[in-house]
This record gives C-alpha cells, sequence and structure tokens, in this order.
C-alpha cells in the first residue's frame, strides 16, 4: 500500500509493540475484569459482552460502530438468541472504547478467509501469524461484524452465558444441569415445576467461568435470529436527536477550519493570515507541518477567514501529474512485462500461442472518495490534569483514542472516547485514514478547551484516501471449436484485497498478473475494496468473451460456472426473478454479472434502457444474494439495496480528477450521487444455504457496473471499459431489444 | 440582531446578518438535529422549515428570515400538532412524531441517517403541499442525497403516507 510518506511516518509512530489475541472474547479475564471495573452495584457481567440486571433485563455491549448497517442490533439478536433472552427485556448499548471490548476476533477471521484486509495489513507482520496490537483494534470493516465478531464472539458469549444460568440454578435446586431448560430469560426445571429469572441468578453466574467451548443452537432452534427485527438506532435518526460526531458540543468548545497541502505529501511553507486575526471571533492561526487552520468561536468565522488566509505550500516534483499522466504511468507500467503473480493456472501462453481467435480490451477506472454524508471531524480536549476527551465518528473507537492520546502525549487510560453514531463510514473512518483525527488533535493541544476540527465538503473531497485507479489489460484464446481457452489479465497495483481479480470460470489456462501502479495519490479501502474494481473489469471481459463466441451471456457463463454452484443457484434466481429470457419492455436490456466477495455470493441482473439523449436509463435491478444465513433479513436488505445504490453512483458519475498533483473536484456538484431521480427500482432475494456466514454491507456494489454496462452492450453494441459511464458519448441509437 | 422564531421560541441572537441559519441553529442555539452536508445546498442535509415549506438553510442567511417562523426536525412533531396532516388517518395526539416520522420507522428507512432530518423535513413540506405525489412528483421534489441509498424504502415509505 503506498501511503504519502509522511503521513506513513505518523502511522507507525503510534502503531507497534503488541498482544496477541486468537480466540473468543468470552475467556475468563475480561468478564472477571468487566465486574471489577465496570459493574455498579446489582450489576453483573456474565461475560464482558453480556450484562444481566436483577430485574432481568440483559445488556449486550456490542464492540462494532453502527453506521446505518444495524450491527447494534444484529449482533444483540445473536448474543441474545444464543441466551435464550427475552427479546422485550434486552438493552443494547455501544461497548466503550476500552480494551475489554477489543475485537480482534475480527482479524482472524480475516487471516483464516484469505488474508488479513488491507486497512489492517500495516498491523501484521510478515511472519503471518503474529498480530500486533489486537488489544487495540475496535474495527468495523470488511463486513465482517456479524460472521466474525457475531459468530464466533457474540454467539459463544450467549452460549456460554445461558451455560453458566443453568449450572447456578441447577446447583441451587441441587439437581441435574441437564434436567434444566431455558427460555425467555428463564430457568426452568420442569420435572418440579421451578423457575428462577436469570436476574435471579446473575449474581452467581457471575462468578463462575465461561466455558470455551458451550453448545451453540442449530438453525432450526433459533428464536431471534432469522426474524426481520427493527433496528434500535432507528427512532432517534427520525427525531433529531442521534448523536453524530459533529455534533459534539462539550462546554467551551471552539471551532476549527483547515487548509491541508493540496498536493498530497507537500509541507506549509508560509501563512499570510492579514486582518483576520482582528475578526469577530476568530481566536488564533495555527500552522501545522501539511497545513494551516483558523479557530474561532464558531465553524463559520473559522471557515470564512481561512478563506482570507494566504497560504504558500512547498513545490513538489508531484505537482504536475494528473488523471492523463497517471494512467500513461499505469500504461508504461503494464507494457513494462514486469509483473508479479496473482493467480497461474496451466499454460497460458501455449494457450495464447495454438489459439484460433483471440480477443483482447483495455478497462479503466478511475479513483473515487468515500463522500460520507457526515463530514469528516474530530472534537479534542486536552485538560490541564493530563487527562482528555475525543468525540468523533469512526470505524475503530479503540485505535482513535490511543492515536489521539498518543498526539497529545497523554496515556490511552487517560482518555475518554466518547461514542455517537457514525454518519456514513464506507472505509473513510477505519484505521490509517487518519488526516482529520491527526490535525484535530495537534490543533486541540494549542488550546485548553476543547476544539472541533471540522473538514468541509470540499476539503473531505479533496483530502480523503481514494479508491485506487486502476487499469487492466485482458486477452482471452479461443480454439478452433470455439471454446476459450485462456485468460489472461494484467492490471495495476497494489493488490488491497487478495483475490478479488480470479474468476470462478473454468478456463483452464489462466494468467493473472499484477504490475506497479503506486502513485503519490493516497489509498485506502472503499466499500467492496478491490471487488469494487475488479468486478468491473472481470465481468465486463466474460461478457466480450461470451459475444464473441456467439453465445448467450447468461448461458455462457452458468457453463462455466459449473464448478460453482452457489454461483450458478443465484445467477438463475436473478434470472429468473428478473424475467430473463421473457419479452421486455420496447428498448429495455438486461445485463448480468456475478461476484462472490467477503463470503457472500451475488448475482445482479440490471435492466437498462437509452433515452432519447442516448443516455442510459437503470429501471431496475435484481439481485440474488447466497449469505448463507441472514441474521437480521430486513436489514440485510436494507445493506445491498445500499450496495447496489452506492455502486451505481460510482458506475454513473464516480470520478475523482487529478490536476497538478491535486483533487479537482469540490463537491457534490461535481461529484455527482444518485438521487431519488435516478435510483432504480431494486429486487432482492435472500438464499440461504448451509454455508457459512457471508457478508451484507459491500458485496451487493461489486457486480453492479458490469451488470450495467452489459446491458448497454446490448443497447448499443457500445462496450463501456471505462468509467463513469456518464463520460462515455454512446454514438448509435438503441438497437432492437435482444 | 438576529430575529427569528425556532420551534415556536422567539430568538434574538447578536450574530452576522449574513450567517447561514444552519450555523445560528447549530453553533449559537446547539440544535444539532439539523445536519451540515455540503454548505452550497447541493444535498439538502440541512433542509428546515421557513413558515412550512423547505428551505436549505446552510445558503439561507439568518438576514433572510428574520422574522420568520422555523421548524426543524426537533420541533416537526409539535409544529406539525397544530396544523393539518398528510394523513387524515393519523393522530399526532397519540404519538410524538408525526406520520413522515413514524413511516420512516415502520419502513426502516434510515441507515446511517445523517441526511435523514434533511429528508423528513423536506417530505413533510412535499406532503403538505402536495398529499397525494406522484412518482415523478416525489423525483422532483426530493432531490437530498442519501449516501447509503435509502431511496427505495423513502419511496416505499411516501407511498404509504399518500392520501388516495
Amino acid at each position: 500500500m503506498k501511503i504519502n510518506r509522511r503521513r506513513f511516518l505518523l502511522s507507525s509512530a503510534v502503531v507497534g509493540g503488541g498482544v496477541l489475541i486468537g480466540y473468543s472474547a468470552t475467556r475468563p479475564s475480561r468478564h472477571r475484569r468487566a465486574n471489577e471495573e465496570l459493574a455498579a452495584a446489582g450489576e453483573n457481567y456474565v461475560t464482558s459482552f453480556l450484562k444481566i440486571d436483577a430485574d432481568n433485563t440483559v445488556t449486550v455491549y456490542v464492540p462494532h460502530a453502527e453506521m446505518g448497517q444495524g450491527v447494534h442490533t444484529s449482533l444483540s439478536m445473536m448474543a441474545a438468541d444464543e441466551l435464550d433472552a427475552n427479546w422485550e427485556l434486552v438493552n443494547i448499548e455501544q461497548a466503550p472504547a476500552t480494551d475489554l471490548f477489543a475485537n480482534g476476533d475480527l482479524v482472524t477471521g480475516f487471516a483464516g478467509e484469505l488474508g488479513a484486509p488491507s486497512f489492517l495489513a500495516p498491523l501484521i507482520s510478515v511472519s503471518a501469524v503474529k498480530i500486533a496490537e489486537l488489544g487495540n483494534l475496535q474495527t468495523t470493516g470488511g463486513s465482517s461484524s456479524v460472521r466474525f465478531t457475531g459468530e464466533h464472539s457474540m454467539r459463544y458469549a450467549g452460549a456460554a452465558a445461558r451455560e453458566m444460568l443453568i449450572d447456578c440454578a441447577a446447583s441451587r435446586w441441587q439437581v441435574p444441569a441437564s434436567e434444566c431448560t431455558t427460555a425467555l430469560s428463564h430457568v426452568h426445571h420442569n420435572a418440579s415445576g421451578r423457575s428462577l429469572t436469570y436476574g435471579e441468578l446473575a449474581a452467581d453466574a457471575a462468578l463462575l467461568e465461561p466455558s470455551k467451548e458451550p453448545t451453540l443452537k442449530t438453525r432450526e432452534q433459533y428464536n431471534i435470529m432469522g426474524k426481520a427485527i427493527s433496528r434500535n438506532d432507528i427512532p432517534a435518526k427520525v427525531d433529531g436527536t442521534a448523536p453524530y460526531g459533529i455534533d459534539a458540543n462539550p462546554e467551551g468548545m471552539l471551532y476549527a477550519a483547515i487548509r491541508l497541502a493540496p498536493v498530497f505529501g507537500t509541507k506549509l511553507v508560509s501563512v499570510d493570515a492579514g486582518d483576520v486575526l482582528s475578526r469577530r471571533g476568530i481566536k488564533r492561526i495555527v500552522e501545522l507541518e501539511d497545513s494551516v487552520a483558523v479557530v474561532a468561536d464558531s465553524y463559520w468565522r473559522a471557515k470564512m477567514a481561512l478563506a482570507d488566509v494566504v497560504s504558500v505550500f512547498e513545490d513538489s516534483p508531484n505537482a504536475s501529474v494528473s488523471t492523463d499522466s497517471i494512467f500513461a504511468q499505469f500504461d508504461a507500467s503494464l507494457a513494462s512485462g514486469e509483473s508479479d503473480e496473482d493467480r497461474e493456472l496451466g499454460d497460458s501462453p501455449a494457450a495464447f500461442e495454438s489459439a484460433s481467435d483471440v480477443i483482447e480490451a483495455s478497462y479503466r477506472v478511475p479513483y473515487l472518495a468515500h463522500a460520507p454524508m457526515e463530514p469528516m471531524n474530530c472534537t479534542v480536549h486536552l485538560h490541564e490534569d493530563g487527562t482528555a476527551e475525543v468525540w468523533t465518528s469512526t470505524q475503530d473507537a479503540l485505535g482513535i483514542k490511543s492515536r489521539v492520546a498518543s498526539i497529545l502525549g497523554v496515556s490511552a487510560d487517560k482518555t475518554t472516547f466518547h461514542h455517537s453514531y457514525v454518519g456514513g463510514g464506507f472505509g473513510r473512518r477505519l484505521p490509517f485514514t487518519w488526516n482529520v483525527i491527526d490535525h484535530a488533535a495537534l490543533i486541540a493541544k494549542e488550546f485548553n478547551v476543547p476544539v472541533k476540527t471540522v473538514l468541509s465538503r470540499e476539503d473531505d473531497m479533496q483530502q480523503d484516501y481514494y479508491r485506487p485507479a486502476v487499469a487492466s489489460n485482458f486477452r482471452a484464446a479461443f480454439d478452433a471449436s470455439g471454446l476459450v481457452r485462456a485468460w489472461e489479465n494484467r492490471f495495476t497495483g497494489p493488490i488491497q484485497t487478495p483475490g478479488a481479480a480470479h474468476i470462478p470460470y473454468a478456463i483452464d489456462n489462466q494468467s493473472i498478473r499484477v504490475v506497479d501502479g503506486e502513485t503519490h495519490i493516497p489509498i485506502a479501502a472503499w466499500r467492496s475494496v478491490d471487488h469494487s474494481q475488479q468486478t468491473f473489469f472481470t465481468e465486463s471481459f466474460i461478457d466480450e468473451v461470451a459475444h464473441r463466441a456467439g453465445k448467450n451471456p447468461y448461458q455462457f457463463r452458468m457453463d462455466l460456472l459449473k464448478d460453482h454452484p452457489r454461483h450458478q443457484r443465484v445467477l438463475q434466481t436473478a434470472a429468473e426473478a428478473a424475467g430473463y429470457g421473457r419479452n421486455l419492455p420496447e428498448g429495455h436490456a438486461l445485463g448480468i454479472a456475478v461476484q462472490e466477495s467477503f463470503g457472500s455470493v451475488v448475482a445482479e441482473i440490471a435492466e437498462v434502457s437509452m433515452d432519447s439523449n442516448l443516455r442510459p436509463v437503470v429501471h431496475k435491478v435484481t439481485c440474488a444474494i447466497d449469505c448463507g444465513f441472514a441474521v437480521n433479513p430486513d436489514t440485510a436488505a436494507s445493506q445491498i439495496e445500499s450496495g447496489i445504490i452506492f455502486g451505481l453512483t460510482a458506475a454513473m458519475y464516480g470520478e475523482i480528477k487529478i490536476e497538478g498533483g491535486a483533487v479537482a473536484n469540490n463537491n457534490f456538484p461535481d461529484y455527482e450521487m444518485v438521487r431519488m431521480a435516478t435510483s432504480p427500482e431494486i429486487d432482492v432475494h435472500i438464499l440461504e444455504s448451509d454455508n457459512t456466514l457471508g457478508g451484507f454491507g459491500e458485496p451487493a456494489t461489486p457486480p453492479l457496473a458490469a451488470a450495467v454496462t452489459n446491458a448497454i452492450y446490448i443497447l448499443t453494441g457500445e462496450r463501456v471499459r471505462e468509467l463513469p459511464i456518464k463520460n462515455h458519448k454512446f454514438q448509435k441509437p438503441s438497437l432492437a431489444q435482444v | 440582531m438576529a430575529n427569528f422564531k425556532v420551534n415556536g421560541e422567539d430568538k434574538a441572537l447578536d450574530i452576522e446578518p449574513d450567517m447561514p441559519l444552519l450555523w445560528a441553529l447549530r453553533d449559537e442555539l446547539g440544535m444539532t438535529g439539523t445536519k451540515f452536508g455540503c454548505g452550497i445546498a447541493s444535498c439538502g442535509a440541512c433542509t428546515v422549515h421557513v413558515n412550512g415549506v423547505a428551505v436549505r438553510s446552510c445558503v439561507t442567511p439568518v438576514s433572510a428570515v428574520e422574522g420568520q417562523e422555523i421548524t426543524t426536525i426537533e420541533g416537526l412533531a409539535s409544529a406539525a400538532a397544530g396544523t393539518a396532516q398528510p394523513v387524515a388517518t393519523f393522530d399526532p395526539a397519540n404519538s410524538a412524531l408525526t406520520a413522515v416520522q413514524q413511516a420512516w420507522i415502520d419502513h426502516q428507512v434510515p441507515q446511517c441517517g445523517y441526511c435523514q432530518s434533511g429528508m423528513i423535513m423536506a417530505v413533510s413540506s412535499m406532503l403538505a403541499q402536495n398529499p397525494n405525489p406522484s412518482d415523478a412528483d416525489i423525483d422532483s421534489s426530493i432531490t437530498n442525497v442519501c449516501r447509503c441509498g435509502s431511496y427505495p424504502r423513502i419511496k416505499r415509505a411516501i407511498r404509504s403516507l399518500a392520501t388516495a
């Protein structure tokens, strides 16, 4: 991962040392510590994630950020179901940002999958098993909360607690534990007709050690999981009371507006603040290594004043970099012949040598910004007594707390993190995308009152850590009988998600290799990470191959997916639901794409037409997903709708332009979003299977772009090989429906 | 001095006349339900009602609302209680929420939720003027950005509120 050098050094200054955690967070020391450190009178932590009060209420502590994915509710459902709790008596709380509630489990989950995700890569040494600093992670990302924390921690916590409560009841009644049953937050001994509430047993149960291997329920035993349960975060989100990081308002707070070096990696040289300091409410000009900030008693005053502050940043060789020069660099890199293996199967060169026909195509996608609705912000208060407080919306509360403490030069133990809802993450608020956090801490260090630093929309658009721009060159070889014999792909790296460029299709000879694609533009995980670009590439090119072979793109895929029944199943389900092969409205066509990511297999079929101005209109997207099991099916459906619209925004409009080494985009008018009028009908089909749980937050995003452009090809005969689609000028009138 | 009413209360603020209403609400009055999204009236996260009509507060200077009646998301339910409801069957006396807010819960509309104050204010204003909007009316009236893509559920919620 190429990161701006200065930012990287800041990162490594904070990360280091480490503890190793590799098993469930139900382990004994944690719940003991929770009882010692956190429990008030009458409260008992039965595991570190579960507290049962004497009045029989169960509180589930969720160690993940609620960003609208419904994780507070879903994880609580998992713990409560295994506990056999009465859902009506369950409270849901955000776990505090302490190491008691670190969720390093998800890292081991990823390690078992395909290697750790990129946003954790700097934490993980090359010696593979030595995972550092997991005790300081409380990360929400990688579509991982339910399938890793939920499956590996929350269910075990609930099941272990249930067994502890049974043991206590059995011992109180002097009966074998095997004669006791549980339901709705009670333990029953049916033979004697006796019952106790969990609340009556909790104090005793908290003295026991949780089993590391409690017996989990089977799916047919679930009472809560699998039901569409209303999310607990929604009521506060309809009356304006839901707190976000940007809403922090501690007593005496000041506000900072900041201008960061426009060319990434350059330093501040000089500042001329003119008369700014004499204006109403302006407190101070703060000069940092790479930025200048105005601190005032209102954000608006600070922002208006900053506009009149003249700043000079150092020259940089990167100041001549543009989108065009980056793609020229990529083309040179692809042409150089120097590449690293991603996947090699069979003998690709031989297959091309003996080919009867070869098809080739080049694809490109631009940088993308995350643009969460809540602008980036962080409020920091360094108290005179050496304690500190932090308020921000983040996908890693514990990591942020440590980082801010480190920058302030105070102990993390004396730093309090104030949780809030997260107004959109999508990767922007993961570890190592820390610019606003670092700057807020550095600015607040100069004051003894709280200071809230806010990036305006323009600031965030120009100072994000972007989905990388990528170029990909393909070739495929056919033999004399028209069968596809070889698949070759050369794409620019770095690889952030191992396996994203791999294809499920049964092609004997494959050569998939990565070339250098490093630039000075900072990059990070962006919803679905490498799958977002790679699926556009691979699902477009396989479509080209199908058409070249004269085959129906659906049947062509189905035939080549013979070793991937999950892919076949979702494709078939989506095709049937979308009316594939049946009569469509005049001038409409269906485009197909399928991809496995984050443990789920997703097929999407886009119904598209061209309007009178030859612009594509996406009418409907039909999606089928094999996710193993959906803990909360309604939340799952909403995540899929979200992923599709996120993917559609990227496909139709998404383009961060680089000019003069900096980002040229400013705000939503030049980084356009799908809105109500351009939002398609979405039809979601959730297919359960015996497979382990798959993710929901990301897997619906990858197939969307290719589904749309594959439909456009049918309509126009024109193949869109560069995103966004808005840049493509379609020349031909719509063809008849295919 | 800037003088206007917010959710029925008189406010007098010693602020610059060109300060946008958004920042007067958030930073001067501490009313954080109204959100900053783009600052240029492009996304609608800052939507409030001025005399019952949706307005993007991030580009509305307080001088333009002198003496006017502002309603924010925090005051929507109490403001609605005294006026005509978009849904005849909805009884505000039995709810702390308006019909629109309740529909947002019933259809599980919000995801991250950050844009939803503005969405609800925009939709409430639309339904007050046009209780039975067509899909085309919805598309042209509701131009707010939701980065999470809650549009399909917003549409479903609005349809459930239509009086026809």
